[in-house]
């Protein structure tokens, strides 16, 4: 009974490490001062100041639809990819599904930086294509493995039947097929979202001098000074991610798939 | 549909995997070898001259300091995040479902203001130097900040949730009866752990190594960021030779070496475990 108690402690302890720096800027974005040294008094001024920042919110819409397009091309290209591969047996098989997991094996540095040479190599003007085609080449392995993980646990002969039923395929595909591998391909959806989301390695590689994103924005702020509506930012996105998580993961035990994984 | 027109659907996933994965790969293979012309970018012409210029010893300690930091990096997460992750299948099914919310959450807000806490706590006036210095444990600010140790705390940080799913990934699928079995037929509890619970979530510490390993390579912004200018790493140099260095051949040098490490640690992955797979990766 004590060594279990003490192996919650641990993981207490870990917990509470990891979640000290995100308390340290959300605690800061309440403070009525620019240098997150002191504590001068509760203010609202940063949120404030962040709604008039048109810089800043550009930059945080801009990621919010590099991030749904992203996922979104990579749900399709990654899900049909899935289901095609489980049912074709081409010699070039195993060597395509290596390929196509690749950008997510190799350090994000040599990602950004092929780009940055290969888009240049094609001349197609640094921005939104660039952007668009670098991030959903690295969600594309997310969905496509996330579905084809699911696929290998799904009775075949359930499909099957409704062929045998009657159901043109078509018709038994979104029937049967589709909603059991629903799950998979929305749990890739959303980590391709936050990955692209989050990115800012490759991002600096094939941005272009115009457009930028949230994290890029957030980079130079940090190498050169940030200023606490950051921090302002930061702390809506994390209660938006937080309650986004508990809706989601109530909404699963209710409808019971969330015990599956 | 008729099983010849499956082709359809995968025809997407193999024209954008051949177009902007495997062309842009091949294109930096390519370059790799070009020579390299100041100020007009570089000359097709075959040459080896950008990996001769890597036995420079400025970049053979920029290549032995990336490689110290991402073991380091490793290590430490193994350390840290095998007990976690074995602690974490061990708990009761809310418990696992509240741990990992609570490990999922972070993951979700930028990894860059994450790493901007990190700022704020270490450094100089920072919180921790205030608090230590309040309860007296010390008598002048700790300089952490911009420094080796910062470095590796924020590339622990980043990494460590990666460890810790794929260790518990591997100690939720584990047959606790084998581990039952092993003690009633007189093993100790050490031993039970050594020869069975080890062996068994040994996929899921590799995969974690390997999902930690590779990254710390290459994610110079962490080195950048919390260690001032004092540490370059690969990443950073390829970065420099890109953009502000103008010497493409030898970033995709510098790229080729760095790849073709990873895809050695891949392989050995796969020869060791005997799966493609990395366990615990969602």
């Amino acid at each position: 009974m004590k060594k279990y108690s003490l192996s919650k402690c641990y993981l207490a302890l870990v917990l509470f490490i990891n979640y000290l720096p995100i308390a340290v800027v959300v605690l800061f974005s309440f403070n009525d001062a620019k240098l997150p040294v002191a504590w001068k008094g509760f203010s609202l001024r940063w949120y404030e100041a962040l709604a008039k920042d048109a810089a800043l919110m550009e930059a945080l819409r801009n990621s919010l639809i590099l991030g749904f397009v992203s996922a979104l091309a990579a749900a399709v290209i990654g899900t049909l990819g899935a289901l095609g591969m489980a049912r074709v047996h081409y010699r070039t098989k195993g060597m395509m599904e290596y390929l196509s997991t690749v950008p997510i094996m190799l350090p994000e540095i040599i990602l950004g930086m092929v780009f940055m040479a290969f888009f240049s190599l094609l001349r197609l003007p640094f921005g939104w294509t660039t952007l668009i085609i670098a991030h959903t080449s690295f969600c594309i392995p997310y969905v496509f493995l996330m579905v084809k993980a699911r696929l290998v646990g799904i009775d075949k002969s359930i499909e099957e039947a409704a062929r045998d039923l009657g159901a043109s395929p078509v018709r038994a595909f979104f029937d049967v097929t589709l909603p059991l591998i629903l799950p998979a391909v929305l749990s890739g959806c959303i980590l391709s979202f936050a990955m692209s989301f989050d990115d800012v390695v490759i991002s600096i590689f094939v941005n272009g001098p115009t457009l930028s994103t949230l994290p890029i924005k957030v980079y130079t702020q940090i190498r050169t000074g940030v200023t606490p509506e950051i921090n302002a930012l930061c702390t809506i996105i994390l209660i938006t991610v937080i309650l986004i998580q508990l809706a989601s993961s109530a909404l699963g035990r209710r409808s019971g798939t969330d015990d599956k994984r | 549909m008729k099983k010849d027109r499956w082709w359809l659907c995968i025809a997407p996933l193999y024209a954008f995997t051949l177009v902007f994965v495997l062309g842009p790969v091949l294109y930096m293979v390519t370059v790799s070898f070009a020579q390299n012309e100041a100020g007009t970018g570089f000359r097709w012409a075959f040459s080896l001259d950008n990996f001769a210029k890597m036995r420079d010893p400025v970049y053979i300690r920029c290549f032995r300091e990336s490689l110290r930091l991402a073991l380091a990096t490793t290590a430490l997460n193994a350390l840290i995040g095998y007990p976690f992750g074995y602690f974490m299948g061990r708990l009761s099914e809310r418990g696992k479902r509240i741990v990992t919310f609570l490990i999922m959450v972070p993951f979700w807000t930028s990894s860059l203001i994450r790493l901007y806490g990190w700022i704020i706590l270490l450094q100089a006036k920072g919180t921790l130097n205030t608090l230590l210095l309040r309860l007296g444990f010390i008598d002048e600010p700790l300089k952490i900040l911009y420094s080796y140790p910062a470095v590796l705390i924020g590339m622990v940080y980043a990494l460590l949730p990666f460890m810790i799913l794929a260790v518990y990934t591997s100690v939720e699928k584990m047959d606790w009866t084998l581990v039952e079995a092993a003690r009633d037929l007189g093993a100790s509890p050490a031993r039970a752990f050594l020869t069975i619970t080890l062996r068994m979530t040994l996929p899921g510490l590799m995969s974690g190594v390997i999902l930690t390993f590779v990254p710390s390579m290459g994610l110079f912004f962490i080195a950048d960021i919390l260690g001032g200018n004092k540490i370059v790493l690969v990443g950073s140099l390829i970065q420099d030779q890109m953009t502000r260095g103008g010497n493409q051949p030898f970033a995709a040098a510098l790229a080729l070496v760095l790849a073709a490490m990873t895809t050695l640690l891949l392989w050995l992955y796969r020869r060791l475990t005997g799966t493609s797979e990395l366990e615990g990766m969602f």
